[in-house]
This record gives structure tokens, C-alpha cells and sequence, in this order.
């Protein structure tokens, strides 16, 4: 791969730091007037989710990182790995739990995905925004409440537990979102 | 060609009134002092040397040059306001734009506006305090700043780093840059003490500079002169200071160095250090060598960026929001 330069390092650069794949998050210049010039960077490291913050004379260089995301969509879970196919090469690839981490509990067969790859293997995998999902356990609801407020547990078909409003029952399918874990509707 | 969006200014233009009147009260400043404004070229067939800076380059061709010469926009005017000092001109001051390739961020763009003046007879600390004196002048009516504070290189590094920057050798310095938590890879043995001196100041003890008050950094490493003069003792130092506010670097000043044969062995010096690194080697002023040699009066000089200025009197944190138009959308 090739190298970047100081100069190079900007948000969302894909950087080997470490060992590891990294993204580049915030390069600050800092130079004494009559001296040497460094840039303070924060690199996100791409297995870990850490930051990772480190100091770098103007015009050292790093390897670039053979990082891509791919749209994908869910085929199945083997218990080992979470399989996924490009819908436009047809390739497929098996991501382990590793990489996929917390999202394992949002995702349905057929879903689209984004799939950080690494040298042509799964890094990460990022659920999409909203999903829609069933539920197979909740107590029953109190007749007549659509207030929303309060709300209770409810377990999802993929295992996922939210908070949902007390009208909500056991079989219906709702939205959630899943940066923040919360209901936002019945589908 | 296609509308875009980024015409605007990303200054508002409150803030430009503010740089208005921040040039009017410098004006009034030094013509209460009898001061002089002079203007000097941009353009000049010799570049600064120091192997820090980077000059932008361009091409005159012509009646003089018919076959094109090669001028290079000044990064600071002080040459030729040197060689005004040699000619006489008595205590004078400039406000320009100057140019810095590679030079872009939060505190910096590449060209900018300096303020620079010269003081026969003073030295070093006697144009700390006027340097003081202006600034305090021009926050007035924007922050109320305590007493400044002076502190020697060696105090501001015993204080914050607790280490003597003149003896410490470069295991010293390594020692106290993996205390501060400072991660970056060097090869502590073979690497320029300055290089080690620089990463612990810019990043544990400028930000311990000029809280609420003006701090004033002085007598630095005799390596680091640049164009102060050295005084001997032990260990000798540069008459050179800086002037920090909210951690900012906001000004520059030296004693100066009159010296031809000491300024010519720095030129050398720094052309050496620039064939090391990989740097251009770029031409050096004989006419500054000629000005001294005919006689640079005893005086003290000082360079103050007018944006970082004016950028902590509107109380914002990026030059981008004092400048009209910054380098990305010029």
C-alpha cells in the first residue's frame, strides 16, 4: 500500500497504526514560529474502537490501510460466523463475532449492512440506522394506554430487549433505531 | 463556471471592524512613541534560510530580468527593515502580509498579517515590556488581563516539566517527554535536542502560558537564536522572548544580532541543517551581510501576528474566524 504524509491526515483517512487499521479522526498543526512543526493526531483503531492519540513531526508518513466499506446484505448465522453477501458481486464473506460485535443483536436475514473490510476481511459490520423487527416476548399491555410513557421490556426476534410503550403487544413488528436502542414506532 | 456557496467571508463582519480599529490604535500607539511606518518589498531575489520556515517562490520576467529571476515572497520582513536601521532610519515599524509554505490549521494560514518593529537602543526586555504595553493596549475594552508574568526558558521548563532545558541531555528529555504522556516515535540518541525541546513546549508548557495574563518567554537556548544575540555565561543565552496569551504564541523578539561574521556563520549553519534535512537551499541575503557590516545600530526587533492578535480580542478560537478569507476558499 501506499504511504501518507502528515499533510495527508485528514478525518476519516484509513491509516495502519500500530499494526492495526486505523481512521485518522483530527490532525492539529502545531509549530513554534522558529522551530520544529508537529501534528497531534487522534487515530480511531478499527479493531479496538479506541483512540488512540499520537505525535508526529510534520511530513513523517504512515501506511495507508487497505480499509473499505461495502454495502452487504445478512444471509445467515452458522452459530460461528455471521454471513453476508455483495449484492453486486455476488461474493460472499463470514464475518466472526469479533467483528461484529453488539450489532449481532439487530440483525435480520436480508438487512443491508455496511462491512468494513481489511485486506478483504471483515473488520466491523454497522447495522442499518433503523430496523425492523418482531416481537416475541413483552408482559401484556395495559387496555387503552397509548400514552407511551413508562413503557416496558420487550425481547426482539433477533434478541435485542428496548423499552417499548405499554400498548405495544407480543407479535406486533416495530421500528427501532439502533445508534441509541430506542423505539421510534410500530412498523 | 459553477455558482458556489463558499464567496462568503468566514469572518463576520464584526470581527473585520474589530481588525479596523485593532490597526488604527496600533498606528496611534507608535506615533505617540515616534515610531515610523515604513513599507518594504514582498518580493525579493534572497529567501530566509531558516531551515523552520518555508518560502513560497515565484517568477519575474522582464525589463532588469529579461531572462526571468526568481523572487521569493518574504516570510517576515525583517531584512530589509534591517537594512532601513543601518541606513538610519531610527526606530521604525511595519504591518504586512507574510507568506509560509506548509503552514495551515487552527492558529495558522499561509499568508498572514505581522506587525514588526525595531527600537534603537532597547533591548531585549526593554521591548518585552513596550510588546507588553501593546497588547494590553489593544485587548482594552475586550478582556481585562492580570500583571504579566516574565519567566526564563529555564523556569517555565523547571516549573511544568520539572527539567533544566539547558543541561538536559537527550535521555533527560526523553525521560520527561514519556511522563507527559507524549506518544510519538524518535530515535532519542540520534534526534536534535531542540526537535526533543520543541514537542515538551508545544505540548506541556505553552499550555501553562499567559492564563489570563500576558507571559512573557525569555533567554532561550543558545541554539535557538535564530537572530538574537547570544550572551556568554553559563550556559550563554539567546536575548530572545516570545509573548504567550491563552497558550498562544503571539509574538517574537530579539536582541539583535549585529554581528556580519556571526551572521554569516549562522546562514552557513542553517544552510547546513536545511542540506541535512532535505530542505531547498535557498539564497541567502548578502545584502543584510552588507547592512551590518556597514553597521546595524544597537536595537531590539520584534514580530507580532496581527490574526492571533485579533482572534483573542473577539475571544474565538480559530484564525478562520478573524480572517476574511482563508486559504481554502482565497
Amino acid at each position: 500500500m501506499a504511504n501518507y504524509s502528515t499533510n495527508d491526515f485528514k478525518a476519516g483517512l484509513k491509516v495502519m497504526i500500530d499494526g492495526s487499521p486505523g481512521a485518522v479522526v483530527e490532525n492539529e498543526c502545531v509549530k513554534p514560529g522558529k522551530g520544529q512543526a508537529f501534528n497531534r493526531v487522534k487515530i480511531r483503531n478499527l479493531k479496538t474502537g479506541r483512540i488512540i492519540e499520537r505525535t508526529f513531526k510534520s511530513g513523517d508518513t504512515l501506511e495507508a490501510a487497505d480499509v473499505v466499506d461495502v454495502e452487504m446484505q445478512f444471509l445467515y448465522n452458522d452459530g460461528e460466523f455471521f454471513h453476508f453477501m455483495n449484492p453486486v458481486s455476488y461474493e460472499q464473506f463470514g464475518a466472526d463475532k469479533t467483528a461484529v460485535g453488539d450489532t449481532a443483536k439487530w440483525l435480520k436475514e436480508q438487512d443491508v449492512c455496511i462491512i468494513t473490510l481489511w485486506n478483504g476481511v471483515p473488520l466491523s459490520v454497522d447495522p442499518p440506522h433503523t430496523v425492523q423487527l418482531k416481537i416475541v416476548e413483552t408482559d401484556p399491555g395495559l387496555k387503552g394506554d397509548t400514552s407511551g410513557g413508562g413503557g416496558k421490556p420487550a425481547t426482539l426476534e433477533t434478541g435485542a430487549v428496548v423499552r417499548v410503550p405499554l400498548f405495544i403487544q407480543n407479535g406486533e413488528t416495530i421500528k427501532v433505531n439502533t445508534r441509541t436502542g430506542e423505539y421510534i414506532s410500530r412498523a | 463556471m459553477p455558482l458556489s456557496n463558499d464567496w462568503r467571508p468566514s469572518a463576520t463582519l464584526e470581527v473585520l471592524k474589530l481588525r479596523a480599529r485593532m490597526l488604527e490604535r496600533i498606528r496611534a500607539f507608535f506615533s505617540q512613541r515616534a515610531v515610523l511606518e515604513v513599507e518594504t518589498p514582498i518580493l525579493s531575489s534572497a529567501a530566509n534560510t531558516d531551515p523552520a520556515l518555508a518560502s513560497f517562490s515565484t517568477r519575474y520576467t522582464g525589463p532588469l530580468f529579461p531572462r526571468g529571476l526568481t523572487f521569493y515572497c518574504h516570510t517576515s520582513p525583517e531584512f530589509p527593515m534591517k537594512r532601513l536601521l543601518a541606513a538610519g532610519s531610527g526606530s521604525i515599524y511595519q504591518i504586512c502580509k507574510v507568506f509560509r509554505d506548509g503552514e495551515s490549521g487552527r492558529l495558522h494560514n499561509p499568508e498572514f498579517t505581522l506587525l514588526e518593529w525595531y527600537r534603537v537602543d532597547f533591548d531585549h526586555l526593554q521591548l518585552m515590556d513596550e510588546a507588553v504595553a501593546l497588547v494590553t493596549e489593544i485587548l482594552a475594552g475586550h478582556r481585562t488581563l492580570a500583571p504579566p508574568e516574565k519567566l526564563t526558558y529555564r523556569e517555565a521548563f523547571e516549573r511544568h516539566c520539572g527539567i533544566d532545558p539547558h543541561t538536559a541531555d537527550n535521555q533527560t528529555l526523553a525521560g520527561a517527554i514519556s511522563r507527559h504522556a507524549i506518544q510519538i516515535d524518535l530515535d532519542i540518541q540520534h534526534e536534535n535536542p531542540d526537535v526533543l525541546r520543541d514537542l515538551l513546549l508545544t505540548h506541556v508548557v505553552e499550555a501553562q502560558l499567559g492564563r489570563g495574563r500576558v507571559t512573557v518567554l525569555y533567554d532561550y537556548p543558545a541554539s535557538q537564536a535564530a537572530l538574537a544575540r547570544v550572551r556568554p555565561g553559563n550556559p550563554p543565552v539567546a536575548e530572545r522572548f516570545e509573548l504567550y496569551l491563552d497558550g498562544v504564541e503571539l509574538a517574537n523578539g530579539f536582541h539583535e544580532l549585529s554581528d556580519v561574521e556571526e551572521q554569516l556563520r549562522r546562514f552557513e549553519h542553517d544552510q547546513a541543517r536545511r542540506k541535512a534535512l532535505g530542505l531547498p537551499e535557498v539564497p541567502a541575503d548578502a545584502r543584510l551581510l552588507s547592512a551590518l557590516r556597514a553597521g546595524l545600530p544597537a536595537c531590539a526587533g520584534v514580530a507580532l501576528g496581527l490574526d492571533r492578535l485579533a482572534m483573542l480580542a473577539a475571544g474565538v478560537k480559530s484564525l478562520r474566524e478573524v480572517i476574511a478569507f482563508p486559504a481554502d476558499f482565497a
